[in-house]
């Protein structure tokens, strides 16, 4: 009979070891088990990229990872994204710039974004498009979504 | 605070940081209530027949389920809508292929999916129509004596001997597909049915009060045994109008069932993209009459929209359709006829626009066409129509504002380069290059508010009440659905007191706490009921004012103090404000005659396109919106809004095609219902003119819908230019469509 | 999610030796790498596997191996480790084409060209690509390794030349020669985030002026990826002057049997690998290396 895995993972910094079965999907562990509600789901596969979070630092879709598969693994999810009340410049930037309206895509977008500056620091209008390009968002036409993010990576680069 | 300004500023988004921290509280985030049940719903999988019998398989512990049937409706088994002809759950027969037949609740979720699969329904199949062609020729009849919902017939002036007579007589046909709304969240929903306290749902939803009543009907409880409250919401565009009434009775159902157990529902993508409203489709015949100069001489329209299986929204979805469908034109001869048919589709429903892209699309599409069928430049035929100050509308309506259509449209192209770039594309389309590029455009206006005598119906009230802590909050059950209610309420009041806005805050939406404001819908939260609230935030001021304890002029201190020195003194300070209209706006609905609307938004959109002939794909490389709000309150907000209505637009025309096999969604699954990624789409680009208009808050009309009427017919006139034919007249213009239109034979 | 979690179990093995012995005694058990495409259909209940062998954690199939003759690719390599290897992109521009246009950054981050190659599904875009390098894949079973050409690796619909108990372990692809002809082209459903409708891959060279090699592979339009092996002979020896357009284009209609799904229509894929596959000739006959 299939068991419940010890799953022990370092959630935004904290070691955390729930128990989860072993083709659970993260998404679950981390909205059910973990009790992280920011992460979100919008269509279970690996199309929108509302639950994007940073798995071993790699931006993944956490609907489409086995929590076997996360068994020691370094997390990062929306929660940790902040430095406690000091919103990240991805964060601040989406706020100034309105690159959240309905705010459901908002989470996983933002790592999208965190992700794309991290490995592009002073992305071009088109570098942005493409990496944001695994993450749907219905109420912006995505403008002022590139616009946040362009304005991120000028305020980290000033 | 004399000079302080909050209308007009892009103060940032109210729940802002909620959001983009990942904090915001949607309906599923919520903490799970103790002994949640989580429900599913079986579902008909046949178009049309009759229910013979009810299976439960093996290998399942039936005895743990909570099940319910329509017979364990303790009211009335209608959702109560225009036409109380939808059941909550089906009873003899089904109507289409996802009608709601049994539900089941479950703890384990898992177990509630397997169990979902162990009911078979034996259904004894009969004929189903699918078509908006079957629906009309009626040889089938799935509805009333004919298959017709709705009919509206609007007719001005007399066409005399104008179709004999007119130097051109062109006609066309357009068709519009199914569009599903795609809102991020899909439904969800918790209900709570208890002997105690009646009914309180939680939900993802636009109106609460749409659901209020229709859960009254179905538990047959007074208005106070009803409570619903709006969660924080992930996008709703007009799919969470009147879907979550349907929802959320089940969900209820099932907690009355359960003895009190609250019970969740969740929609995965698949379910609600296949089993929710969608925008209607359409079909639309067009004949114009035009002089030697390309003056309009006569319209004469036949509107027809697929409704789907039951009525639910189709006849106000069809009267905004019919009353855009002659455009922003001064068409002396009017004579149109708008028909919502059944068929064995779900129900359509509402969606961004609410009809008006449909017909906006043929009349604005039909326009280049005739253009062209002219030799005439599809500039200078709209130059010469376009309504101006003291023009009659399609409806009798005169236009009393100074409105600056031709300005309007110039200002548009002019920020497109549109003549320069029309003149390039024909050279570099004579090259031989086979890509092929060309630009269009489309001008329309767009109603702000419910249609005709709608609002005068619904009588709506707001209010705004004062904090312990001095601040002010607003009572309305007009939702935040990305929209930017809460920031848009907040600027208003806060213009309106003179105070900053950091001292006003929203209630969250609950009808406990809310008076009804109307639904969430038509473009009317910040004209209409934006104009509520800043009317009861005025009515509040007096009250303080005259109790002595407020002095004009006065700081936003003084303010937070007499407002705190009221509610302290007296328990409580609120103030309502409630619709009425104005004198000068006058409508029928038996004749159709009238002031449709209050007020419109007007437009001109203008796109630049590149075809490439090998692949038949499009790419819209430029896209300008142009509009005429009446004020803007808050710059990023309303941007915003166009935005997102364009990007939504631009899918409508291009990409979201809807799969139909037998009346259901073939394709519900993000990977395979097609709508834009950032890297399908360019850099949308806004204007906006200001007219203030005196019926909104500051001068301000509705903009939500609007943005959804131009990009289709922009970018079907700019392709036509392209390809130098007017053949595609059909969205969504997919690649597969376009090579065969391409490649029929002419007619 | 519809999966039924519970009742799945997962063998997680510690090497790669340990795995194929497991995968012996259990040849039913589901392999399981990046999950990309796998967990979809998990996760809507419509797999009908419950037993998974867990890939992820060995490192024996993993890296990327650029030699002067050869890159040899570890099953589990991502597509982001091919779209962002300097070498790769340098040698094998059709390889970090596919991989770039393969779903979107997270699905890049996980998706591996092992489970790619056996999902089979034929509308993947790195099959093509491979195939039209002329790639091999290595088996591994407990009784042994062998290489395969990739040609004949798919055998049908969603069939593979995988026996029971064996595992991609590698994929290998000579390097190009210097100024040869690459090319690669998806046609997909959007931009990003897309699934093909047609997907063409091609790889050249010519010898003054005249096609010393050639090959040129489809996805999307078959029961599987395949070359287009009829239009390639009436390409191979030819010059521009002396090339049969027409010819070519005829056999191609035999090379390629696209069907009316849910994502496009058959016409509409005859069309388009009919004209992207002209184009790419043209571009091919007046490639200057």
């Amino acid at each position: 009979m299939p068991e419940k895995l010890a799953l022990s993972l370092e959630v935004n910094g904290e070691a955390r070891t729930v128990h989860a079965w072993p083709m659970a999907r993260l998404l679950d562990v981390i909205r059910e088990d973990l009790g992280l509600r920011g992460t979100k789901e919008g269509c279970g596969e690996g199309e929108c990229g509302a639950c994007s979070v940073f798995l071993n630092g790699r931006l993944v879709n956490s609907c489409l990872v086995p929590a076997v598969q996360a068994q020691g693994a370094m997390l990062q999810t929306i929660e940790g994204v902040a430095k406690g009340e000091a919103l990240d410049p991805v964060q601040q930037a989406f706020l100034q710039h309105g690159g959240a309206q309905c705010g459901i895509c908002t989470p996983g977008m933002v790592m999208a974004a965190v992700d794309l500056l991290q490995r592009c620091p002073e992305p071009s209008e088109a570098d942005v498009r493409d990496g944001l390009a695994g993450n749907l968002c219905r109420c912006t036409g995505y403008v002022k979504i590139v616009d946040s993010v362009m304005a991120a990576a000028q305020s980290v680069s000033r | 605070m004399a000079g302080l300004t909050e209308v007009g500023r892009s103060r940032i988004r109210a729940e802002g940081r909620a959001k983009v921290t990942g904090a915001a509280v949607y309906t599923d985030d919520a903490p799970a209530p103790p002994g949640l049940l989580h429900g599913a719903t079986v579902r008909s999988q046949v178009p049309r027949g009759r229910i013979t019998g009810i299976t439960f398989g093996e290998g399942i512990p039936w005895d743990e389920f909570v099940i319910v049937s329509a017979k364990d409706v303790p009211g009335v088994n209608r959702v109560a809508m225009i036409v109380e002809d939808q059941p909550f759950l089906a009873e003899d027969r089904v109507n289409h292929p996802e009608e709601a037949i049994l539900l089941l609740a479950h703890e384990d979720r898992i177990l509630l999916e397997k169990a979902r699969a162990a009911v078979k329904v034996a259904i004894e199949a009969e004929p189903a129509v699918f078509t908006i062609e079957q629906s009309l020729a009626a040889e089938t009849v799935v509805w009333g004596q004919d298959n017709v919902f709705k009919t509206i017939r609007i007719a001005k002036g007399d066409a005399g001997d104008a179709w004999a007579t007119a130097a051109h007589v062109i006609e066309g046909t357009y068709g519009t597909g199914a569009q599903e709304q795609l809102y991020i969240e899909p439904h969800a929903v918790v209900a709570r049915t208890t002997a105690e306290e009646g009914v309180t749902v939680w939900g993802s939803l636009q109106c609460p009060y749409y659901v209020h009543k229709a859960l009254k009907h179905l538990f047959h409880e007074p208005d106070d045994r009803v409570r619903v409250i709006q969660m924080e919401t992930g996008g709703g565009f007009g799919g969470k109008e009147d879907y979550p009434s349907l929802i959320s009775g089940h969900a209820a159902l099932l907690s009355m069932k359960a003895g009190g157990r609250p019970v969740k529902i969740l929609y995965d993508r698949e379910e609600d993209m296949a089993a929710t409203t969608k925008r209607h489709p359409s079909k639309t015949r067009v004949k114009t009459a035009f002089d030697a100069e390309g003056r309009m001489l006569a319209l004469e329209m036949e509107f027809l929209l697929d409704g789907g299986a039951y009525v639910t929204l189709s006849p106000v979805v069809l009267s905004r359709g019919a009353i855009h469908a002659a455009g922003p034109y001064r068409w002396p001869v009017v004579d149109l006829t708008a028909k919502a048919l059944a068929t064995n589709c779900p129900p359509h429903g509402a969606f961004r626009g609410f009809g008006a892209p449909q017909s906006l699309f043929a009349i604005e599409r039909h326009l280049d066409v005739a253009a062209a069928r002219m030799g005439m430049d599809p500039v200078e035929l709209r130059r010469k129509n376009l309504l101006r100050i003291g023009d009659v509308m399609a409806t009798g309506q005169v236009v009393k504002e100074a409105v600056d259509l031709p300005g309007i449209m110039d200002r548009a192209l002019e920020a497109l380069d549109y003549h320069g770039r029309r003149a390039a594309h024909a050279a570099h389309n004579a090259s031989g290059d086979p890509v092929k590029k060309g630009v269009g455009f489309a001008v329309f206006m767009h109603g702000c508010g419910f249609t005709g005598g709608g609002e005068a119906y619904l009588a709506s009230v707001a209010g705004v009440e004062g904090t312990a802590e001095g601040k002010v909050r607003v009572l309305a059950a007009s939702t935040e659905i990305g929209q930017g209610t809460n920031t848009m309420f907040s600027q208003v009041v806060a213009e309106a007191l003179r105070i900053p806005a950091d001292l006003v805050e929203v209630q969250q939406p609950d009808t406990k706490l809310v008076p009804n404001s109307g639904p969430t819908v038509a473009s009317r939260t910040c004209m209409v009921v934006g104009k509520l609230v800043q009317d009861a935030a005025i009515g509040l001021k007096q009250a303080v004012v005259q109790s002595g304890l407020l002095k004009e002029p006065y700081t936003a201190a003084d303010f937070q103090a007499a407002v705190a020195a009221f509610v302290e003194a007296r328990g409580s300070l609120k103030a309502y404000s409630q619709y009425s209209t104005p004198p000068h706006i006058v409508w029928s609905d038996e004749t159709y005659r009238g002031d449709a609307y209050g007020t419109y938004a007007w437009a001109c959109y203008a796109a630049d396109v590149a075809v490439d002939t090998r692949t038949c794909e499009v790419a819209v490389n430029d896209f300008v919106a142009l509009q005429e709000v009446g004020r803007v309150i808050n710059p990023t907000l309303a941007a915003g809004q166009i935005e997102g209505g364009v990007a939504q637009g631009i899918g409508w025309a291009l990409w979201e095609k809807v799969e139909w096999r037998e009346g259901r969604m073939a394709n519900a699954q993000m990977t395979n219902y097609i709508m834009a990624t950032s890297a399908d789409l360019p850099r949308l680009r806004v204007l906006f003119e200001e007219n203030p208009n005196p019926l909104g808050p500051s001068g301000a009309k509705g903009i939500g819908e609007l943005p959804m009427d131009g990009p289709a017919p922009a970018i079907l006139n700019a392709i036509q230019q392209a390809l130098g034919t007017d053949a595609p007249t059909e969205i969504p213009l997919t690649p597969e469509l376009l090579l065969d239109t391409l490649e029929a034979p002419h007619a | 999610m519809k999966g039924d979690v519970p009742a799945c179990a997962v063998h997680t093995p510690a090497n790669l030796e340990e795995a194929l012995a497991f995968l012996a005694a259990h040849p039913d058990w589901r392999p399981l790498a990046g999950g990309t495409d796998l967990m979809v259909p998990f996760a809507a209940g419509r797999l009908p596997d419950f037993n998974f062998l867990n890939l992820d954690p060995l490192d024996e199939l993993r890296g990327i191996e650029l030699t002067d003759t050869h890159l040899t690719l570890g099953a589990l390599t991502t597509y982001s480790e091919i779209r962002w290897h300097e070498g790769i992109r340098a040698a094998f521009p059709n390889l970090v084409q596919s991989a770039w246009v393969t779903g979107a950054r997270a699905i890049q981050n996980r998706g591996t060209i092992g489970g790619n190659l056996a999902n089979a599904s034929p509308a993947a875009d790195t099959p093509p690509s491979l195939l039209a390098y002329g790639a091999e894949v290595e088996l591994r079973s407990a009784r042994g390794a062998r290489w395969v050409p990739y040609e004949a690796f798919h055998l049908g619909y969603k069939r593979t030349a995988l026996a029971p108990g064996e595992l991609i372990a590698r994929v290998r692809v000579a390097r190009p020669a210097p100024g040869a002809f690459h090319f690669y082209r998806k046609v997909g459903t959007r931009k990003a985030q897309a699934i093909a409708k047609v997907c063409l891959a091609a790889y050249g060279r010519l010898e003054g002026g005249r096609v010393a090699e050639f090959r040129a592979a489809f996805g999307a339009v078959a029961p599987v990826p395949a070359r287009a092996l009829a239009a390639e002979a009436l390409v191979v020896s030819h010059t521009s002057a002396d090339l049969d357009l027409d010819a070519v284009r005829a056999a191609l209609a035999h090379d390629i049997a696209p069907i009316d799904d849910i994502r496009s229509s058959a016409r509409y894929r005859r069309f388009v690998a009919e004209r992207l596959f002209t184009a790419m000739l043209q571009d091919f006959l007046a490639h200057v290396g």
